[in-house]
């Protein structure tokens, strides 16, 4: 029988020849992940339910990187549950401040995912990895734990949506575009259940960072999992990353998808998404003059190194306007570094614009650039719900790196064309 | 599996951020937790929820993030039972991990208004608004769900022999 992309990861990792959607599977995982914030409760569970040992120490990665550095005491005993877990345990993937960084921007940086991989993560971005042809899907801190004591977990088969890109994107447009768009188009639980599998000529045409960051918001549109076939571009990237051997699986010709979408890459225009739902979405000619108090760019959707150069590209020479707070947080240390090398962290700083430490900190309203009520931010995060950057009363418009750094030079809603005066 | 209560509602798209916002996942305490429950969204459900309260409400109910702190804050608020239209898939397999009963019942999310009685008894699979009258069909939970649910959650029933 025909399968998709993610019906073949899925059917290996259950032992199984076949797998249809809807049928139950138990699958054994390459990867259990979890973060400051879900690895506590799932510590709790774990030890809770009896379990002396994790099923194997070089397969659980834990990142310290929600509310770390440390915001308070609380955080910090946190922490504390993960670290003393992890050394207790002998877990090798254990990543705490000086070596962390934002954990889906971290793995596939440090190799530790590879395409085929099934994996599990206790945070609901773990969908990032598909963009490598892995599956991967977001899990609470119980199934976390269960995974953790037998490197197994239960899914029901999803069914998918083909999404077809064709062309390639315009200067000033990135995946960040794309992904807002199709959100857009499809609604924040368009893809409820089920893959989102990309696939065409324009992937090629993508590079691993955009691709990483359509991934990422798959669980945006209510996504189950996104994935990205597998290229020529991801085999040089897992093998540049130090990545295990890949197993790449594609897609049957005669898969049997729910519905086809079809992209023309090269006529998405940069897009934000309106307060409160990713999928408010509108591009420039819909956007009037909103003006903003703070710039957020960074996050496990947008804080890579091409993420800011390409912010960097629009703060070179320019100011922040006066009355903006811009917060540029590179997503780990290895892109801290790069940055520092390249001579983007100068041009941030002369611009006006703060350089923190690499953490998700402000996308979820954890710390380091809450906002107060009434305030308004541009941000290359994921997510605008009510309150999710601060204040009930704040807003959130979620864009690309490009457009939050010409929002930044204009102090309100700008594209980064008229910034850049073409 | 049978839960009677009084029905507070909501609308489409509660994400887990309103449920319980991040700044207050410094904890996984229950408790802790529920004090700061929906309340980003309505600041008058800690003080007006009784213990048994049923919640309803629209479409996609738990979007967003994996945060297990959700369905817990939900359940140490005294909620028996969530009734949507549809869930988000995270939220749903958490609500059943940590043992919340959810019911994903289009036709019975519709017609329930605030206020109402209404009558969950997910073994039977039957929902019924003792206020008007209504009764709706849902598919009933099989065993080893009502299992984890009875248990009080995946761990427990792990732990007692219930599945596993």
């Amino acid at each position: 029988m025909a399968m998709t992309q993610t019906q073949k990861i899925l059917a290996a990792h259950a032992g199984k020849t076949e797998v249809k959607a809807g049928e139950l599977i138990l699958a054994s995982l390459d990867r259990v992940l979890g973060n400051d914030i879900t690895s506590p409760v799932a510590i709790r569970a774990f030890q809770a339910l009896g379990a002396e040992t994790v099923y194997d120490k070089d397969r659980i990665v834990m990142v310290m990187d929600h509310f770390a550095p440390n915001k308070d005491i609380k955080a910090a005993e946190q922490c504390c549950c993960c670290r003393d877990f992890c050394g207790a345990q002998g877990i090798s993937h254990f990543y705490d401040v000086g070596k962390a960084g934002i954990e889906h921007a971290l793995l596939p940086e440090q190799g530790l995912v590879t395409a085929g991989d099934c994996v599990i993560g206790a945070d609901s971005h773990t969908c990032t990895y598909g963009a490598l042809g892995a599956f991967s899907t977001g899990v609470g801190s119980t199934d976390m734990a269960c995974a953790m004591a037998t490197g197994k977990a239960w899914f029901k088969v999803p069914s998918a949506i083909r999404v077809v890109l064709r062309g390639s994107l315009q200067k000033y447009v990135s995946g960040k575009d794309v992904i807002l768009h199709l959100i857009g188009k499809i609604g924040v639980d368009g893809a409820r259940y089920r893959s989102l599998e990309f696939t065409g000529e324009g992937v090629s045409a993508l590079s691993i960072s955009d691709r990483l960051c359509i991934a990422n918001m798959a669980i945006e549109a209510g996504a189950k999992n996104g994935i990205f076939e597998v290229d020529d571009e991801t085999l040089i990237y897992l093998r540049a990353q130090g990545a295990a051997k890949p197993a790449v699986y594609a897609a049957d010709p005669d898969a049997e998808y729910d519905e086809t979408i079809e992209i023309d890459l090269s006529a998405i225009r940069p897009t934000v998404a309106f307060p409160h739902l990713p999928e408010n979405t509108k591009t420039f000619d819909e956007i009037g003059e909103i003006p903003v108090q703070q710039v957020v760019i960074g996050s496990c959707t947008n804080g890579r190194i091409e993420d800011l150069r390409a912010a960097a590209e629009i703060l070179k020479g320019r100011k922040c306007a006066e009355h903006v707070r811009v917060i540029i947080i590179p997503a780990t240390q290895q892109v801290y570094l790069d940055a520092m090398d390249e001579g983007l962290l100068r041009i941030f700083i002369e611009s006006g614009a703060a350089v923190s430490v690499p953490t998700c900190g402000p996308c979820l309203g954890g710390h380091m650039g809450v906002l107060a009520a009434g305030e308004r931010a541009v941000a290359t995060t994921n997510r605008n719900f009510v309150g999710r950057m601060g204040h009930p009363d704040s807003e959130v418009y979620l864009a690309s790196p490009a457009v939050a750094a010409a929002s930044a030079v204009a102090g309100r809603l700008a594209s980064p064309e008229e910034v850049m005066g073409l | 599996m049978k839960y009677q209560g009084t029905v507070i509602r909501y609308g489409d798209n509660v994400d887990t951020d309103v449920i319980i916002p991040a700044r207050y996942l410094n904890t996984g305490d229950p408790a802790a937790l529920a004090a700061h429950c929906m309340e980003d969204l309505d600041s008058s459900f800690v003080t007006r929820v009784k213990p048994g309260d049923i919640m309803v409400a629209g479409q996609n109910f738990g979007c967003g993030s994996s945060r297990e702190h959700a369905p817990i804050a939900i359940k140490a608020s005294g909620i028996s039972v969530v009734i949507a239209e549809s869930f988000a898939r995270i939220f749903y397999r958490n609500a059943i991990n940590i043992g919340l009963p959810i019911v994903e019942c289009p036709a019975a999310a519709k017609a329930i208004s605030a206020g109402d009685t209404v009558e969950a008894d997910l073994g039977a699979g039957v929902i019924r608004n003792l206020t008007t009258g209504a009764e709706f069909g849902t598919a009933p939970f099989p065993p080893f769900i009502q299992q984890i649910i009875e248990a009080g959650g995946l761990v427990e029933a792990i732990k007692s022999g219930k599945i596993g």
